[in-house]
């Protein structure tokens, strides 16, 4: 691997493995989740849920649930929208979405099975389980939409009759030479993929503590959530309480994948219940109602068009999604960013110069759906990967010449592709030729071909993808979400030499933290034991957008960077007062003061934190140390900084039972500077295993009736370690040069790559049959049914 | 979700039990591991008033010799059972079956007994108890009865188990010089229900198999004989043509029931696929 010149002068640890401090504190279940939290006066809340698809509330009975011991309230929807505003998730930049108004709990009609209806409040989880069953709320069915496909027929109920169609958002986009490419193609392929609805499971489900305090009018919310600031101007502006009243806390994060970035109805009725009841009020799905609570994400119909010459030469893609979102816009990110990331990414990896794309978001009366790990990229890449390979295999091209040969160059950037995206700089030839070789592709072919002679059918799928990080404004600030694109850090010497890092960008236990203790120990050049690293709370950090879109690293890291090597200029200047030495004579390094030209230490850090905090009567009269530093980043030169590697998947299909054994999984990852490689291997890993549940277990299955039926851990299959094959990583590193850090994002790449290599897979393993599956999850069953044997 | 109040006893006999059985009739549920029960409790599918934990009753625990039957506790662990020296001598199918049930922490708890008693169609133990003809020894408190599972499993997690009575043991007859067995089972996870799973069990001599049992998890409301399957391959040489007419009698007389991403369909072929390679296997090993 070509080595980078170093991010900081010193450069002890931004690039290497290091374990992450807060790892054994989590280990040893010292963690504090918020469920770990009690406070004084605490309440617990359930929420009734409406128990079908499409319902009209018709009464609510709650005597008898209020005469069941210790419970404390039950509030209905009505009673909390006094307080509460409703909202309506559009974004301006997505041209004519719509969405209907949604309240904190359903008011007269809940559209969802799990839509939250009534709050039982009471002193303890069990007694509000108990009087919950005692709760007599009657309801009649009203005709429920299930299928996307009938969303938009003329026959089709309205959901919302006030929006006149069940269409949320519709796109376009077509570069004009579309029928004349494919017109003079050599070759062309079809297929039409199904994606199906899944969700991200996560070990500590949605989990919130609100604390109104009427005597300060002040709100703290300890919240399990990837965005604090974002939920503190939300629950500001739905409540009419200001900003600065209002604290949001996320300490301990047991995993989040999207699923804890979006405002749930529950999260503003527990604060309203909070309010109302000026007490501190607890608020933890259990796992059953995160199946129907959570947002689910990936429904999708796609059907695709690919173009080529006889050389092999991609000419064209043409897709049309059809995607199907529940019957609400999620608040606030919405939920037509996902197809709108299909339409951008599609062919993102390719030098083709033709692409028409059509996308409908519909709405239907099921879960809502939003942004979970990938958002869109896991739909794109099995789209566009598996078209290059169907019309690989009609020009008999070997998938990973085609790939060699139609990717992007990587001495083309910064370019603008096809659909329109900004790419400012890719390595798909490096990494291409990367993978081949640590895979051993000819010698796989090989034995893949004398297996095959023996009836042992393997197959090997490829995947290259483009994976968008770092954001700009360009996601949700230009179209009126009040969502910060750009994060702060703040840097604080502390009396003893060591520094606190207070950082936006907060930890969901992927190891955000570890790599700003790296950044900001480089940075100042302190060892990193003295480095502590504060996230997750409002009152104390910087202002920030959080944990999404793979912006951590990127975004927070670089404001760590720009903070600590600010601190350190400023330690210097203080070091040359005390000194009485020039500043580029001295050096502050390896937690000293250093003389440059002979390496020799002239004071400890610690001596002059004591100085300057507890002596400064004998500084200069008018100097004034500043050792703490505030530096913000936003990343402003493009509208994301996007990544790019490839997969490649070995797979054994068992053809008389449609199993499917995963032997092996290849990842080649550029995301820019690596600061932690083990992190980011370990991100990689997380992310692949997650795309293969989409790709061969996970799916929300409803019935006709628009009901969930493997809503709990034994039915809806998460993928487990005994399938999962052997994930190597490689890297190639491309850094931007947005920022000095050079970091790009690494979280979500994994996910958006697997599902598309997994199904080539597969569809290679088949091919001696000419047969393919395109559905997802890939069950046996739809494998048996395409080899005709059931 | 938190599961409702109950009360819990732990008797420390078998004498105690019957008494609460008496007492509390339906309101009372034996708990025997729990794997299932707790479950059932904490999504309130379950509002028993009592809990009797059997935990505590060394009568109910034991692997013991008893002539030529080999006799299992109702309380051992399906761990106990996989690690079982005795268990792997005189019923070799038990520790083929066992690697198959959840996990290694669901089988440290888990129970024979309660796998038993709650019957569900897809669980490995009913199937092996059938395949090797067992027998349940149930007790209440007038006295002792034993059903042979041909008899006992009868419906959807129905047995015929009598109110008052509960297992105390299961016996296994004990494996000749000659038995055969066999235990392979389809989940899309392992530990997971399986799609379909299939014991057998018989007399072995050269290429023949006799006295064969083929049983099914999975496929209905029960563990499923092969009725048919096993008169075709009953005492004639394996062949290949044999295996065939066993698949396609097995396709005659059994019919399945689908689940969420398996059709009826799919269970009936993969169960096929299941049979002919264990049959395959065994002629294969013979010929070799």
């Amino acid at each position: 691997m070509k080595t980078l010149a170093p991010a900081t002068e010193q450069a002890r640890y931004i690039g290497q493995s290091l374990a992450r401090p807060n790892a054994l504190r989590l280990a040893e279940g010292r963690g504090t989740y918020v469920d770990d939290i009690e406070l004084p006066r605490m309440v617990h809340v359930v929420y009734w849920r409406s128990p079908v698809a499409h319902a009209h509330i018709v009464k609510i009975d709650a005597s008898f649930a209020r005469m069941m011991p210790g419970v404390v309230a039950v509030v209905d929807g009505p009673q909390m929208a006094k307080i509460c505003k409703p909202w309506v998730a559009t974004l301006t930049h997505l041209a004519g979405m719509k969405s209907a108004p949604q309240y904190p709990l359903a008011m007269d009609r809940a559209c969802w099975q799990g839509e939250p209806v009534v709050a039982v409040v009471a002193n303890t989880r069990v007694e509000a389980e108990d009087a919950l069953q005692y709760l007599v709320v009657e309801w009649e069915a009203l005709p429920a939409l299930i299928e996307t496909e009938t969303a938009l027929d003329a026959g089709s109920i309205v959901i919302h009759p006030q929006l006149g169609d069940n269409l949320c958002f519709t796109r376009s986009l077509d570069t004009g030479g579309v029928d004349a490419a494919f017109a003079s193609a050599d070759a062309v392929a079809e297929v039409t993929f199904q994606f199906g609805r899944h969700t991200g499971v996560t070990l500590e489900p949605r989990c919130q503590i609100s604390d109104y305090n009427p005597s300060e009018k002040r709100l703290t919310v300890h919240h399990s959530q990837q965005a604090p600031h974002m939920m503190q101007d939300l629950y500001s502006r739905q409540f009419g309480i200001p900003e600065s009243q209002i604290r949001v806390i996320c300490k301990d994060v047991g995993g989040s994948f999207g699923i804890k970035v979006h405002a749930y109805p529950d999260d503003f009725a527990t604060v309203a219940l909070s309010v109302l009841l000026e007490r501190p009020v607890k608020f933890v799905t259990d796992r059953l109602e995160s199946f129907t609570s959570d947002i689910h994400a990936r429904q999708h119909r796609v059907t695709g068009r690919i173009a080529a010459n006889k050389s092999g030469e991609i000419l064209a893609f043409e897709i049309d999604d059809l995607t199907g979102i529940g019957p609400y816009s999620m608040f606030p990110r919405t939920s037509a960013i996902e197809g709108n990331q299909v339409v951008n990414l599609v062919g993102g990896p390719y030098r083709h110069q033709q692409y028409r794309a059509k996308l409908n978001v519909v709405f239907q009366n099921k879960a809502p759906t939003c942004q979970y790990r990938g958002v869109g990229h896991p739909i794109a890449c099995a789209v566009t990967e598996g078209l290059v390979d169907a019309i690989a295999q009609k020009l008999a091209i070997d998938p990973l010449v085609i790939r060699q040969q139609n990717v992007i160059r990587d001495d083309a950037y910064p370019m603008t592709a096809t659909s329109g995206i900004k790419l400012e700089g890719l390595s798909h030839q490096q990494c291409l030729d990367k993978i081949a070789v640590m895979m051993d592709y000819p010698a796989l072919r090989a034995e893949q071909a004398a297996l095959q002679k023996r009836g042992i059918y393997r197959g090997i799928g490829i995947a290259a993808l483009i994976e968008l990080t770092n954001p700009s404004a360009a996601f949700y600030g230009v179209g009126g979400a009040r969502i910060s694109a750009q994060d702060g850090a703040t840097i604080r010497l502390e009396p003893t030499g060591a520094i606190t890092v207070m950082v936006g960008v907060g930890e969901q236990g992927q190891g955000t933290e570890a790599i700003f203790a790296q950044i900001a120990a480089d940075a100042v050049g302190v060892s990193m034991e003295l480095v502590r690293v504060v996230t997750g709370d409002t009152d104390v950090t910087p202002y920030g957008g959080g944990t999404w879109a793979s912006r951590g690293a990127g975004i927070g890291g670089e404001a760590v960077l720009q903070a600590g090597l600010a601190l350190q200029k400023n330690i210097v200047g203080v070091a040359s007062v005390i000194l009485k030495r020039d500043v580029s004579e001295i050096a502050l390094v390896n937690d000293a003061i250093v003389e440059i030209s002979s390496g020799q230490s002239l004071m400890p850090l610690a001596e002059l934190g004591r100085v300057a905090y507890f002596r400064p009567d004998s500084l200069p009269a008018g100097f004034n140390a500043e050792l703490m530093v505030t530096r913000h980043y936003a990343q402003r030169d493009y509208p994301f900084i996007f990544t790019n590697g490839v997969q490649a998947s070995l797979v054994e299909v068992d053809v008389d039972t449609g199993f499917v054994k995963l032997l092996k999984h290849w990842v080649v990852e550029d995301c820019g500077r690596v600061i932690n490689p083990m992190l980011v291997d370990e991100q990689m890993r997380g992310a692949v295993v997650q795309g293969i549940g989409g790709a061969l277990f996970e799916e929300c299955l409803y019935d006709d009736a628009g009901l969930l039926q493997n809503g709990n851990m034994a039915d809806y299959l998460v993928p487990m370690a005994a399938e999962m094959p052997d994930i190597e990583v490689a890297h190639v590193e491309t850094p931007t040069k947005t920022s000095k850090l050079g970091a790009k994002g690494a979280g979500e790449a994994g996910t958006a790559g697997a599902p598309a290599a997994i199904m080539n897979a597969i569809n290679d393993a088949l091919s001696p049959f000419n047969t393919t599956v395109y559905s997802q999850p890939i069950t046996p069953q739809k494998i048996l049914r395409a080899l005709g044997k059931v | 979700m938190k599961a409702p109040a109950f009360d819990y006893v732990k008797p420390h006999s078998l004498a105690e039990v019957f008494p609460l059985l008496q007492q509390y009739g339906d309101e009372a549920r034996l708990l025997a591991g729990g794997q299932t029960l707790l479950a059932t409790l904490n999504m309130r599918l379950s509002e028993p008033s009592v809990l009797v934990d059997l935990s505590a009753i060394t009568e109910l625990r034991g692997l013991t010799l008893a002539g030529a039957m080999l006799r299992i506790g109702a309380m051992v662990t399906h761990s106990e059972i996989e690690a079982s020296a005795l268990v792997a001598q005189h019923a070799p199918l038990l520790p083929l079956a066992a690697p198959h049930i959840a996990h290694r922490a669901i089988r440290n708890l888990g129970t024979l007994g309660g796998s038993i008693a709650y019957a569900d169609p897809a669980a490995e133990w009913p199937t092996c108890l059938l395949a090797l003809d067992g027998v349940v020894v149930a007790k209440s408190a007038t006295g002792e009865r034993r059903i042979r599972a041909d008899d006992f499993f009868v419906d959807l997690y129905t047995t015929t188990l009598l109110p008052g009575e509960i297992i105390v043991a299961c016996e296994f007859p004990v494996a000749s010089a000659n038995h055969w067995c066999d235990f392979d089972e389809l989940a899309r996870r392992h530990g997971d229900y399986a799609i379909v799973g299939l014991a057998g069990a018989g007399q072995r001599s050269e290429n023949t198999l006799a006295q064969v049992r083929l049983v099914f998890l999975g496929l209905g409301a029960t563990p499923l004989r092969a009725l048919q399957a096993e008169g075709v391959v009953k005492s004639q040489p394996l062949t290949a043509s044999l295996i065939n007419q066993a698949v396609a009698a097995l396709k005659n007389e059994l019919s399945a029931v689908g689940d969420l991403t398996s059709d009826a369909a799919t269970k009936m072929h993969l169960a096929g696929v299941l049979l002919k390679r264990m049959l395959m296997k065994q002629m294969q090993s013979k010929n070799a």
